[in-house]
């Protein structure tokens, strides 16, 4: 085979075909999982798509369909959505060398120098379908053609269509057959191409994946830039984005959450501030970066105008690059003091990381002695040792508060976390 | 080392051989601010003999290692009642359950049954499937070709604490 192949897997209805490996009964019902604080639906079973509800509907909106229907609604549980992720990666894995985690329920495989092992890619497919459904009970469809862009079409086609059996070859097709597949394809499908840049397309009479293909790549990189005209050209089977199998270095590292009510003291808001803080600085140590400068911010609820607002936000610079969550937290207190205010309800608060750079790039210092930033060190690395072991928060700075937490999230329908703790494990008898 | 003391090189003898080329007196050693830390580099060193065994050393027993062959594959279960009593199976135990195995007659399976997991004998024989207890208090289940029995997993291994390991 010429040129490079991308396959593109995806799991169907990550979140709710995880909760279904581990509830047999839920199997034909249809369900929701919602999103954090149980706010709108992020996952759908196919049931409920066919009742029309959309992608980020409220729960609230979504009451008396509910009622009617008898949908359930599960809270998200993470913890085991992404033991699932990691399974299916490493039944993946096996098949080629090659691969990126796109998020968590996507992988792109190179497969054009081991296609040939399994009789081609599609059978190829097929057999990725089998292993997965097999070993960890969940259903995934595969998508494969020349270019990143393609693959997630032929996604598309898998997904949609029940001709392919779940897996859709672009190559397997003739060339009429791709165009009349092309012009059936709305061009908001494509990847990358946004709800803006839809409306925009529109104007110009771009409307289907086909019109797309079809348009000169040199005037849509003059209309809407590179981004859009590798896009076009990745579609005219030219590839421009190749594997990343290592994700790069954040620039940024943002935690936040909105609290399960209202929060009004500040004590509460550090409480919730800190463990943010302590979060983004073990994503921070996890990429091996530092630090210069952190923004806190505070939010009110937009949803209820009739309350007063408030929405502050403030840069604080640090004296130096550091990865130390109890410098940080100390960063982001004083943040907290100069932006609270009395009197308001507040409903979120959260700490961005900015200036990150490579701590193996760190300058030497003129205010700390290097003697206390090895003690730094050692001590971080043993609190992310120890958390890693025990479980997050074993260890924390006091700054989080111990007591049962009123801002933490709302999940009140959450289900166990089946493959990652002895005391949920599912029960056979 | 981070700390070792570095002279600027205006204290090197052999700048000062060029003294007249230089605008300024080059600094004595000594006038150079002293380091603010001093650190001991520690080694190891071993006295007496080597230990005969380091070559034979080993990695320690992992019971992951020994209890799952296929890691993506493999799921645990806590089994609750008596039904498995007579294969040594108790309440309260673990089971190692693997998904990538196809159930061989006599292997002891999770099946799907009535959408409740159950943990009994798989016996197939002659055409006909049977779920079989190990404990004469409940009947097999048997199923006719038409019946859908779901297998959930092979189990691969029973993990048990005693109370005095607890």
């Amino acid at each position: 085979m010429l040129g490079p192949q991308f396959a593109l897997v995806d799991v169907n209805n990550f979140y709710v075909s995880c909760e279904r490996v581990f509830q047999p009964r839920l199997q034909c019902v249809p369900m929701v999982v919602l999103s954090n604080n149980d706010g709108c639906a992020v996952a759908r079973s196919n049931e409920v798509k066919a009742l029309g509800v959309k992608m980020g509907t409220p729960w609230f909106k979504m009451q008396d369909l509910a009622r009617e229907h008898g949908i359930l609604a599960f809270s998200s549980n993470y913890t085991l959505y992404a033991d699932m992720s990691n399974r299916v990666v490493s039944v993946l894995r096996a098949f080629s060398p090659d691969l990126e985690v796109y998020s968590i329920d996507e992988s792109f495989l190179r497969v054009d120098r081991v296609a040939h092992l399994h009789g081609g890619a599609c059978a190829m497919g097929q057999c990725m379908r089998e292993r997965v459904a097999l070993w960890t009970g969940l259903p995934v469809c595969v998508g494969v053609g020349p270019t990143k862009t393609l693959a997630k079409l032929a996604n598309h086609l898998a997904k949609k269509n029940a001709v392919f059996n779940g897996v859709c070859d672009l190559n397997d097709m003739t060339r009429a057959e791709r165009v009349e597949w092309m012009s059936k394809i709305a061009v908001s499908e494509v990847w990358g191409v946004g709800r803006r840049l839809t409306q925009r397309l529109d104007l110009l009479g771009i409307h289907t994946v086909l019109d797309l293909r079809r348009a000169n790549p040199m005037d849509i990189r003059t209309h809407f830039g590179v981004v859009l005209e590798r896009t076009c050209q990745e579609l005219r089977g030219v590839s421009c984005l190749s594997l990343e199998a290592m994700a790069p270095a954040k620039k940024q590292i943002i935690a936040s959450r909105s609290f399960g009510g209202a929060i009004e003291n500040k004590a509460q808001l550090l409480e919730a501030l800190s463990s943010h803080v302590a979060r983004a600085a073990e994503k921070l140590r996890e990429q091996k970066s530092l630090c210069a400068a952190l923004q806190v911010f505070l939010q009110t609820n937009r949803f209820k105008p009739n309350e007063p607002q408030y929405n502050p936000a403030v840069l604080v610079p640090l004296m130096e690059p550091t990865d130390d969550t109890l410098k940080l937290t100390r960063a982001a207190s004083s943040a907290l003091t100069q932006i609270f205010k009395m009197g308001y309800r507040y409903k979120k608060t959260g700490v961005m990381f900015c200036g990150l750079t490579q701590a193996s790039q760190r300058q030497e210092s003129l205010f700390e002695s290097n003697l206390e930033k090895d003690r730094s060190t050692r001590l971080m690395g043993t609190v992310d040792r120890i958390n890693q072991h025990f479980g997050s928060g074993t260890i924390q700075s006091a700054a989080c508060g111990v007591s049962q937490k009123a801002w933490q999230m709302r999940s009140n329908n959450r289900s166990s976390r089946y493959t990652t703790c002895w005391m949920e494990l599912p029960v056979v008898s | 080392m981070p700390n070792s003391v570095k002279f600027p090189s205006s204290c090197l003898a052999d700048n000062v051989e060029h003294e007249g080329n230089l605008a300024q007196k080059p600094l004595s050693a000594l006038s150079w601010p002293r380091p603010s830390q001093v650190k001991l580099v520690v080694h190891k060193l071993s006295a007496g003999f080597p230990s005969p065994a380091a070559d034979y050393a080993e990695d320690e027993l992992d019971l992951n290692e020994y209890l799952i062959r296929n890691k993506p594959a493999t799921f645990l279960f806590t089994v609750k009642g008596d039904s498995m009593i007579e294969a040594g199976i108790l309440s309260a135990d673990k089971v190692v359950v693997d998904r990538s195995l196809i159930a061989q007659h006599r292997d002891i399976v999770v099946a799907v049954v009535g959408g409740d997991y159950t943990l009994k004998f798989f016996h197939r024989q002659a055409g006909v499937i049977q779920l079989h207890s190990a404990n004469p208090r409940y009947p097999p289940i048997c199923f006719s070709q038409d019946d859908e029995l779901q297998l959930w997993g092979v189990v691969v291994g029973v993990v048990r604490r005693l109370k005095s390991g607890v």
